[in-house]
Parts: C-alpha cells; structure tokens; sequence
C-alpha cells in the first residue's frame, strides 16, 4: 500500500460510489445546521416530497442573528426572528435536535461542535458555513457548503465531490510569550494570500502545531478558508482525546479505546505525498495585525502600514490603494500609531475558554481607554457559564467592557451589534473584508490578547511589551 | 431542480477588482430571507448605493450602458469569503447568466453551478483584456458555449445590441465534466444521488453509522 495522508484516509473511508472519472458518492457522519442558510433546504425537501434522511446526524443551533443581550427578552429584529422561528420549526417537523437559545449546549456552530464531542477524528462533517473548516482540529474532513447541498445531505447523508489536492503545512519551533495560534494562521495568510489555498485540503503540521491545546488548534483550522482552502486538518494525538473524553457525544469506556485505537491510524503515513508544501518557523512570527480589507492583508505588531507603491504587481498595488482608502489609513503609518474605538472578543476563531484567559489575563486591573467600547461575547453558553465560574466575567466588567451571551455577534454583524460607519475596531474575527463588521465600519484582524491589549491602550500595542 | 445553462449572448459589464468577496456581492443584512429569490435588488449593495441608499453613480452596474448586461467580468479570486448561496442567487437575480474571472473561490464557484449561473475561468492576460474592452467599447456583447466550451468576443466592429461578430475571438476553457453535465441538462443532483440509495443503505450498514 502506497503511503497516504490523512486526508486520503478520511476520503477513502468515506466512499460510498466513485465514478470512473472520479466523481464521488461521499458519506457525512454530521451535518450542523443554523438558521440563516438552511431554511432554502428545508423548503426544497417539502417542495420535492423528501424526507430529511438522518435527523440522528443532523445537529441545529441559532447562532448567526441573534441577539447576544437578555435572552428573556423578545427578538426585536421581524426578520431575524422569523428565521429563528422557522429553524425551530423545521427542526421539529424533521425531528432534528435543536439547541435553541433556552438550551445550555446552544452557541457558535463551530464551538459547540467540539464541546459536546459531535466533532471526532475521522469524521466526514459539513454546514452551511465556510468556518466549519474549524473542525478539521480534531482530524476530521470538515467543509462548508451552499444551501443547495445543505438540503443535499438531508435528503441523502451524502455529497457529490471530487478529491482536492493536498497542501501540507508545517510550523515548526518555540512560540515566543505573547504570540498565539491568531498569528500564526494570519501570518500564513499573509505569506499565501487569500486564494493561496484554493483547491486544496490543508494539514498543518510540525513541532509548533503538535504543541498547540484543542482551542488554539482550531483557531488555526478555523481560517483554512480565508486562504482559500476547503478544509484544513490536524492530526488527533494525546492532546485531541484528552479533549473529547468524557464528552456528550463520545463514546465512553471501552467503546472510547477502541475509537481511541483507530483514531491514532489516521495520521498521515511517513513518506505520503502533498501536492503542495509551505514550512514556517514559529520563532519568527510576532503578533500580527491585519492593515487592509482581506485576511492576507496582514503585517507584524512592530511593522507600519504598507506602501502600495512599493508594490511589484499592478493587482496588488491597486487593492492595497483601494483597502488603505476604505480603512482611513496611511502608508508607513506605524501599526502601534493607530488608534481604535471598538474591540470585540469573539467568534467561531477566539471566542473559546482558553481565549477569554488570555485576553482577561491582560486586562486585569486595568481599565478599557475611555475612547474604547469593548464587547465580550463567548462562543457558547457552556463557555460564558465556566467562565463565569472562573470569575472572568468580573474580570472583564470591572475592565469596562460589555459581557454578552454567546453568538456569532459582531464577526458578521447579522444581529444588533455592528460598527457604525468609520469606526475602527481590533476584532478577534476572521474576516476583514469591506462592510462585514457593519457598513463602512473598518476592521483589525488579531489575536485575544492583542486585542484586549488594544482595549487598554485605545490603540494598537505589542502585547509581548505588556 | 436547477436551471440549465447552454449557451448565453449578453453584454458585459467589467468590475475590475480582485478578491470580490460574498461580503460584497451580498452584504449579511440581506441573508435574512427564507426564500432563494428576490435578492438582486441587494446585489453589491454597499457599492451600489450610497449611505442614504441612493445609487452611487461612480458604481460601474450603476452606468446606463451596463443596465442590461448578463455577463459580469471580474478579477482574481471572485467569490471569496462565506458560504452564502445568497450570493449566486443575488447575482442570477439580479440578471447575471455568466461571470468570467481568471479564478474563483471553490464554494462560490461551485455553488453557482447548483443555480444556473455558469463561472467561466479564462487566463489573467484574457480577463484583463476583456475589462478594458468591456469599459471601452460599447456595446461588447460576449457569448459563451458551454457545450463547446468556447467564449467568444466581438472581432471588431459588432451591430450594436447584435450577436459578437462571428469572426470574432474565441477561448476555451475548462469545466469538470461533472459539473458541466448537471448544468447542461439542469439535472436534479439530489435525485441522481438517490440512484444509489443501495449503496448509501449498504454504507451505512457497514460502518454502522450514528
């Protein structure tokens, strides 16, 4: 047998038909659902009299639009409640579990995943959302898809797809204090671009990544999309099934070393081939800041605002001119010159426990800069409730800044917490592109700590000075 | 069921950025529907329309001479960003039939398949000719043939608002064979899947899943 990677393994295991040209009948061990992309999918099923084959593999929660303030409240947003609504509905009449915002399992999709151990090596996992990348931490072949085949998999637990190519990427060293998971996956996105992936499964590799906890493992696989990638991958070790023991949907005693056995054969065999290669050095990295309007638009802490003139290629040059424009930004302006006026700590990339650690740990005792409105918003119930149990949420009020209930919240900016137009917010997000924090708000993509760092400061500081 | 695509002639418009992402294309204030129509009049929003939501004329789709084009003409990477199928949709139902980019982002590019609207990739140095032609002659009608897998732009002087001179220039380009089946034939992917269901029943079997 020819070496393989883990990739392969997955997808081989996966199979249910392949056509002679390559086209695959590809199985799905687990669909999450929320309500923004799937309500189109459940309206095709009843159109076409379909029944939703595996509710038992189908797993709902509401996350994107809702509101992060008290819950005991009503929806004030028609729309947005409406398709809340109609996912609670839909999941009743398909009888797919739901966890809804009474629920203490509900939050981020891509957090809750995880959490309750629906995500597992080996698994094959999708959502209508691009960010379900973020599950490949644990080894498992995780991808977003469009609403066409959300109501695909419901109807058939199965994917038209063809192999990707394989892109592995290795980090390899000592992190320095104060540079986290964050910055390395921007600075990969920095060196690839934002289509330097497109076409291929990423695994992340290397001494640097093996070090990683769960949570700084999916910050990593979290952004295999914003270079383009379908999914990105990591192989399970000690770390991941210290991680999923124990957990809801885990197998547990012998059932748990059994899957804990097969687990540990996914792992990419030596000598296996990758189409692509890119290898970093993690004690190069320092903490990273986006400067422009896409996650690749990205420069160190210790940096100044890049010069488009200075650019080779006439595409980058005009985008970088037409990013500073938007952003409000000079060349050669220094990163740490740049004022803010909103911080938010959150979603899917950093709104778990250990990234509420990091940022509390730099704001305690301090004060948020009075030119600053800062936001907290934990990735899931289970999340805000340990942390309020670790204090952290006295932590960040006594800080200044507001303590939320869990939700995608300002990352995309589909409930009531937006930028107003012109402001300029340090986000622990994913995306910077135009509009997507609120119309002509302006985003800076970095790290928990950078960003609490931020909130202090009332701009842009190194946190590994702090 | 999808609708079919086999050969289209329209006017195109060129919106010459790289990295259009589905932020743009459409903006997440819109994603709140529960139907696949009606989300062209949101296409491009924070571009088309100024913040009192009147059109910003510096807009290239708010120029009169592209109101009627169906084929858009863009740069690198288009697509980039979310999941959002909305974004495909906007742009079928804003009147777009093709967009050509010399890339695509893979969700986008693939979700524009499942709605009729056919991606065309053409190489850099053909994209960037087309956008300049788009933005000087007029009109510059292009037509795609997905059968033959051909793109065929106007050789020299068209009729105006007539088919591209049929000695014009023509490009191939590529498409999986799969993808341009289903779209050819506007088939039912969901059904074809279901061709198989002995075999989806005897995986399940096997790996006793759930």
């Amino acid at each position: 047998m020819p070496p393989k990677t883990m990739y392969e393994k997955v997808w081989d295991q996966h199979v249910v038909k392949e056509m002679p040209d390559g086209l695959t009948v590809l199985y799905i061990d687990a669909h999450l659902i929320h309500e923004v992309t799937s309500p189109q999918a459940f309206e095709g099923l009843r159109a076409a009299d379909r029944k939703l084959r595996r509710p038992d593999l189908t797993y709902a929660t509401m996350d994107h639009n809702v509101p992060t303030t008290d819950r005991s409240l009503p929806m004030t947003d028609e729309i947005a409640r409406l398709q809340v609504d109609m996912l609670a509905w839909n999941c009743e009449a398909f009888g797919v579990p739901l966890y809804d915002l009474d629920s203490p399992r509900n939050g981020i999709v891509h957090v809750i995943g995880p959490e309750l151990g629906i995500t597992q090596p080996g698994k094959t996992m999708v959502c209508g959302d691009s960010h379900t990348s973020t599950h490949g931490a644990f080894g498992a072949l995780a991808f977003g898809i469009g609403t066409s085949e959300v109501e695909h998999v419901m109807a058939t637990q199965c994917l038209l797809q063809k192999r990707s190519r394989t892109f592995e990427i290795r980090v390899d060293g000592v992190l320095s204090d104060g540079v986290t998971a964050k910055d390395i996956i921007l600075n990969i996105i920095r060196r690839t671009g934002t289509a330097g992936g497109t076409g291929t499964v990423i695994e992340y590799a290397g001494s640097t990544i093996r070090g990683l906890s769960m949570d700084e493992r999916m910050t990593i696989c979290n952004m295999s999309i914003e270079l383009g990638a379908r999914a990105g991958l990591i192989a399970p070790d000690d770390t991941t099934f210290e991680y999923l023991a124990g957990r809801e949907f885990v197998p547990d005693g012998g059932a748990f070393d059994r899957a804990v056995a097969e687990w540990r054969t996914l792992a990419t065999d030596d000598g296996a081939e990758f189409d692509e290669r890119l290898a970093l050095k993690a004690d190069e990295i320092v903490p990273q800041v986006s400067w422009g309007t896409n996650p690749g638009m990205v420069t160190d802490v210790t940096g100044v605002v890049p010069d488009p003139a200075g650019m080779d290629s006439e595409n980058d040059r005009r985008a970088a001119e037409k990013a500073l424009s938007y952003m409000a930004l000079e060349p050669n302006t220094s990163i740490t010159d740049i004022e803010i006026d909103r911080v938010f700590i959150g979603s899917c990339t950093n709104s778990r426990l250990s990234d509420l650690r990091a940022a509390a740990d730099v704001i305690k005792g301090r004060r948020v800069s009075p030119r600053v409105n800062a936001l907290v918003v934990p990735g899931s119930t289970a999340v805000k409730r340990q942390a309020e149990a670790e204090g952290l949420d006295r932590v960040f009020l006594e800080a200044g800044f507001e303590w939320r209930e869990a939700g995608c919240s300002m990352c995309l900016g589909m409930n009531p917490d937006i930028l107003q137009p012109g402001e300029r917010c340090a986000s622990t997000s994913n995306r910077n592109f135009e509009g997507r924090q609120g119309r002509n708000g302006r985003t800076h993509l970095v790290s928990p700590a950078m960003a609490a760092a931020a909130a202090v400061a009332g701009h842009f500081v190194d946190v590994r000075d702090w | 069921m999808a609708e079919p695509f086999t050969t289209h002639t329209g006017l195109a418009a060129p919106l010459d950025r790289i990295n259009v992402d589905t932020d743009q294309i459409i903006p997440k204030q819109f994603l709140k529907r529960i139907e696949r129509t009606g989300f062209g009049q949101f296409l491009f929003y924070d571009w088309r329309f100024t913040g009192d939501g009147t059109p910003d004329p510096g807009f290239v789709l708010n120029e009169d001479r592209y109101r009627d084009a169906t084929i858009l003409v863009a740069g690198d990477n288009f697509g980039c960003g979310s999941s959002r199928e909305h974004a495909p949709w906007a742009l079928q139902d804003y009147g777009f039939r093709v967009i050509i980019a010399p890339s695509f982002a893979d969700i986008f590019y693939n979700n524009c398949f499942k709605n009729g609207l056919l991606p065309v990739v053409l190489p850099g140095d053909t994209v960037r000719r087309m956008l300049a032609s788009a933005a000087e002659q007029h009109p510059y009608s292009i037509s795609v043939d997905l059968e033959r897998q051909i793109v065929t732009e106007p050789g020299g002087a068209s009729e105006p608002g007539g088919a591209p001179d049929p000695g014009g220039v023509s490009h191939r380009f590529e498409v999986d064979p799969f993808l341009k089946h289903f779209i050819l034939e506007g088939l039912d992917e969901i059904g074809w899947t279901l061709q198989f269901e002995d075999d989806i029943a005897a995986y399940e079997r096997t790996q006793c899943t759930g």
